[in-house]
């Protein structure tokens, strides 16, 4: 509880801010941002349910070539941030761009504008770099769910696809529906790259009446109206849930038995899968180092200088603290929740993962204003500078922050986990006599690996895209790569962007192929 | 023992988070902090003032909304001394809080014009930037623009589906149109705003990608910040985009600036005012140039790529307008569908 309310004290600190603020004026459009958002959510929705459902479902069920590489480097997508693909989709299939270019040097100069501009264009490429959330979810739901009951399924007649809409998916369906919560919160807090499609949503309104009006409470409120589509997504979550419990009995499951997949059905497979990867990863990465190449022909010494270390190790030590305390606090949570399991304990849980629903700059002014608050409090109690540590724009600060946002990955990934240990289990160790402390070190920890690996991972990669929060948290002289990516791509200088945006990509990679590409293997 | 399997995250997290506390924050505190919504070569002229004065200087940067909100929240206790940003809204909006210090420089007085400057002397413009139109010259005859008033003549129906612009969400639109509404009233840059919607503009994210796309062939009108246009004309002379000084024959082109104001709370008013005063005289060169920009100071010559776009009459800069009616240009331009 105490966790828990530490976590939640900026997002309540915000919501406090925009209440005091009295009745404020939402802006005359915010209808149609209303509408918009609820448009691009569903898309986002159904496009990454579709594709990682699919796609999980594919490599589960059936071997074709390529397949065990292919499981997991289908999540690698996570590591590109949607503002880079959004970037790279835009200057590749924009008028100026080489494809509507070749298009048109082959239909001719009159070929009109391809749409790209849209909420349609906004859904592809959030669904192309979000669906990883879903298929990670899905595909272990699979592995370690379902075996049984899909071979009961299978022996009593049911063909695959009907044992996979009558069985696996109902009994997936806890884990799409985690998968698809944290898509929908990444959805409802973008900016950046809605913004590059023209889509205006609730969280563009936020930033329109910010900037635009000066009206810091009229744009918190709006952040307010953010966070209710996230509670509603929250309830909507749990509803799908329902009551379902669906525990694992006996060992890990050994996972489907496996279809092979011959001639054009191989091919097809292979090349659905391949597909989408190349379009989620390997054209960008491939266009990001293109321009990185020029920008390094052009002038290597404006590219690369001393710094370029000092903002990787940055990005990097803020990313793997705030990996290990939001993975900490989830494990708390969760073990919490197992214990006690009360109302409250499950509410407070809840509330916790809010923060990622609230706008990266809001979760800012909340931590701030807290900061500030505390700071001023330990000066009234006679502390000469304050508590020295709390001042603002320090590295904590960020710490905080991070935590506040990304302990819902972290959570949905340790809760996953937790579920799927049968309740017998921990009372069995309670009756033996192990304490909660033991508990949770020597048989929740333990059974929850995976869900530990997966919300590290989560976390560190979610920290090392993010930007809002350092930009407005970090203390002097300190740039993580997010920040030196957006320094120069917000003057337009892309082609010495390419290469820090290329390094988080990188970086990112590691973490994600060391705990999924195990993943893949471990069921031979 | 299996218990350390649960310990070792919080040894390394104890570990870790005071270095990352003061480790990595560490080094030579600057005798001045400098908040910065620009970034372009600041280190540079920075440097070049700290060979001229011996100031040390150390700068954040950030977004506009987001830094003084820091600032607001830090109050008497932050750390810095000068906030720089780049629109005349922002400055007039970071005065009106309350964040920026009257300072008294007849340097400065006489550097800026006054129309760049608050009249107390809470901020100095220190660069401008104009936002006019640009054309394909090979579809685009200069005369047919309204040489009056350029930006509403592009409401002309002769220009529809000839139209490239910038997005709602860029300062430079809105300080456009709440420029524009300052000058003609709401009513009839209601009008503009819907003409130019109707004329089917297509918007655009960025600058870059206005000026690229009408190389390309894709509109033949653009409404871009000059230095855009001189950054890509750099890169390539050819690039068959050409710079139309808007509204000569009446008010005058947008402009808008860069500047900065003495933080209230800075410990180093002195030398922070000194900074201004550098680069708004001796630094004004090295402040503008590498960008592009225009100098503020009338005595110091623009680089030769911006020169050679020929001189031009620009609108007078009513910050308090800019900024006050930022808000109303905001709604304009959402209830004229402008998206």
């Amino acid at each position: 509880m105490l966790v828990a309310a530490v976590v939640a004290a900026p997002v309540v600190a915000v919501a406090v801010y925009g209440a005091a603020q009295g009745p404020v004026s939402l802006p005359s459009s915010t209808g149609s941002m209303v509408v918009t958002t609820l448009l691009l959510l569903a898309g986002t929705a159904i496009g990454t349910g579709v594709l990682g459902t699919g796609l999980a479902w594919l490599v589960s069920a059936y071997d074709f070539p390529l397949r065990r590489v292919l499981s997991w480097l289908l999540v690698l997508p996570l590591a590109m941030p949607a503002y880079v693909l959004g970037f790279v989709f835009l200057s590749t299939f924009d008028y100026a761009g080489p494809v509507q270019g070749a298009l048109r040097s082959v239909l001719g100069e009159d070929l009109p504008g391809l749409p790209v501009r849209s909420v349609g264009g906004a859904v592809v490429v959030l669904t192309l770099t979000l669906y990883p959330y879903v298929y990670l979810l899905a595909r272990a739901a699979f592995l370690d769910l379902a075996p049984s009951a899909y071979d009961a399924a299978r022996s009593l007649g049911a063909s695959r696809a009907r044992a996979f809409r009558t069985v696996l998916l109902p009994l997936a369906r806890p884990s799409l529906a985690a998968g698809l919560a944290l898509v929908t919160m990444e959805v409802l807090t973008d900016f950046a790259t809605v913004q590059y499609f023209n889509v205006r949503t609730v969280s563009v309104g936020v930033y329109l009446t910010w900037k635009g009006t000066y009206d810091v409470g009229s744009a918190v409120s709006l952040a307010l109206l953010v966070l209710m589509f996230a509670v509603a997504v929250l309830a909507t979550e749990r509803a799908l849930r329902g009551r379902a419990r669906y525990h694992q009995r006996g060992g890990r499951g050994r996972g489907l038995e496996q279809r092979r997949l011959h001639g054009w059905r191989a091919a097809t497979a292979c090349g659905a899968a391949c597909t989408v990867l190349a379009l989620a990863f390997a054209l960008p990465v491939l266009r990001l180092v293109t321009w990185a190449a020029s920008a390094l022909a052009d002038d290597a010494g404006r590219v690369v200088d001393g710094r370029f270390v000092e903002h990787l190790v940055n990005a990097l030590v803020v990313a793997v603290v705030a990996a290990l305390a939001c993975t900490l606090v989830s494990l708390v949570l969760a073990h919490a929740t197992r214990l006690g399991g009360g109302r409250g304990v499950r509410g407070a849980a809840q509330v916790t993962t809010l923060g990622y629903a609230v706008p990266g700059a809001v979760v800012g002014i909340g931590v701030l204003t807290l900061f500030v608050g505390l700071d001023r409090l330990a000066v009234a109690l006679g502390s000469a500078n304050g508590t020295g540590i709390l001042v603002t724009g320090s590295v904590l600060g960020i710490l905080v922050a991070y935590v506040v946002r990304f302990t819902a990955p972290a959570y949905q990934a340790v809760d996953a986990s937790f579920v799927r240990i049968p309740p017998s289990v921990s009372a069995s160790a309670l009756s033996l006599g192990a304490g909660p402390t033991r508990l949770l070190s020597r048989v929740h920890l333990p059974l929850a690996r995976g869900g530990v690996g997966v919300a590290l991972t989560l976390v560190l990669v979610d920290a090392l895209k993010e930007l809002p929060l350092v930009l407005m948290l970090r203390p002097f002289g300190f740039t993580t790569l997010s920040v030196w990516v957006y320094e120069l791509a917000s003057e337009n200088f892309w082609e010495q962007a390419a290469l820090p945006a290329l390094l988080i990509v990188l970086v990112a990679v590691v973490p994600v192929a060391l705990t999924f590409r195990g993943g893949a293997d471990r069921r031979g | 023992m299996k218990r350390t399997r649960a310990v070792l995250p919080l040894i390394a997290l104890a570990t870790l988070v005071p270095l990352a506390g003061c480790g990595l924050v560490g080094g030579e505190e600057a005798d001045l902090q400098v908040y910065s919504a620009r970034h372009y070569d600041l280190e540079e002229a920075f440097a070049d003032f700290t060979e001229d004065t011996g100031i040390t200087v150390e700068f954040l940067y950030g977004d506009d909304a987001e830094l003084l909100e820091r600032l607001k929240a830090e109050g008497d206790g932050t750390p810095a001394d000068v906030f720089m940003t780049v629109d005349a809204g922002n400055l007039w909006n970071a005065a009106e809080q309350g964040e920026l210090a009257a300072i008294d420089s007849p340097e400065l007085e006489g550097a800026v014009p006054a129309d760049l400057r608050d009249a107390d002397g809470r901020w100095f413009g220190l660069a401008m930037r104009a936002r006019t139109v640009v054309y394909d010259p090979e579809k685009v005859d200069p005369a047919e623009f309204d040489a009056e008033d350029t930006y509403a003549g592009l409401t002309d129906p002769k220009w529809a589906g000839r139209l490239c612009m910038r997005d709602e969400t860029a300062s430079y639109t809105q300080s456009l149109v709440a420029s524009l509404i300052g000058l003609q009233g709401r009513e009839a840059t209601q009008e503009v705003v819907e003409g130019w919607v109707a004329n089917d503009v297509q918007i655009m994210s960025n600058d870059v990608e206005q000026i690229e796309t009408i190389a390309a062939g894709g509109c033949e009108v653009g409404i871009t910040n000059h230095y855009y246009l001189a950054r890509l004309l750099e890169e390539d002379p050819d690039l068959g985009v050409e710079l139309y000084w808007a509204s000569q024959d009446g008010a005058g082109t947008h402009v808008n600036i860069s500047g900065a104001g003495v933080v209230e709370g800075s410990d180093n008013a002195a030398d922070a005012q000194a900074l201004l005063e550098w680069l708004a005289t001796d630094g004004q060169s090295a402040f503008v140039d590498a960008n592009h920009e225009l100098p503020v100071n009338p005595d110091v010559e623009p680089e030769p790529l911006v020169a050679s776009f020929g001189e031009f009459e620009r609108m007078p800069v009513d910050a308090s307008a800019y900024g006050s009616l930022n808000g109303e240009a905001v709604e304009v331009l959402e209830a004229a569908g402008y998206r």
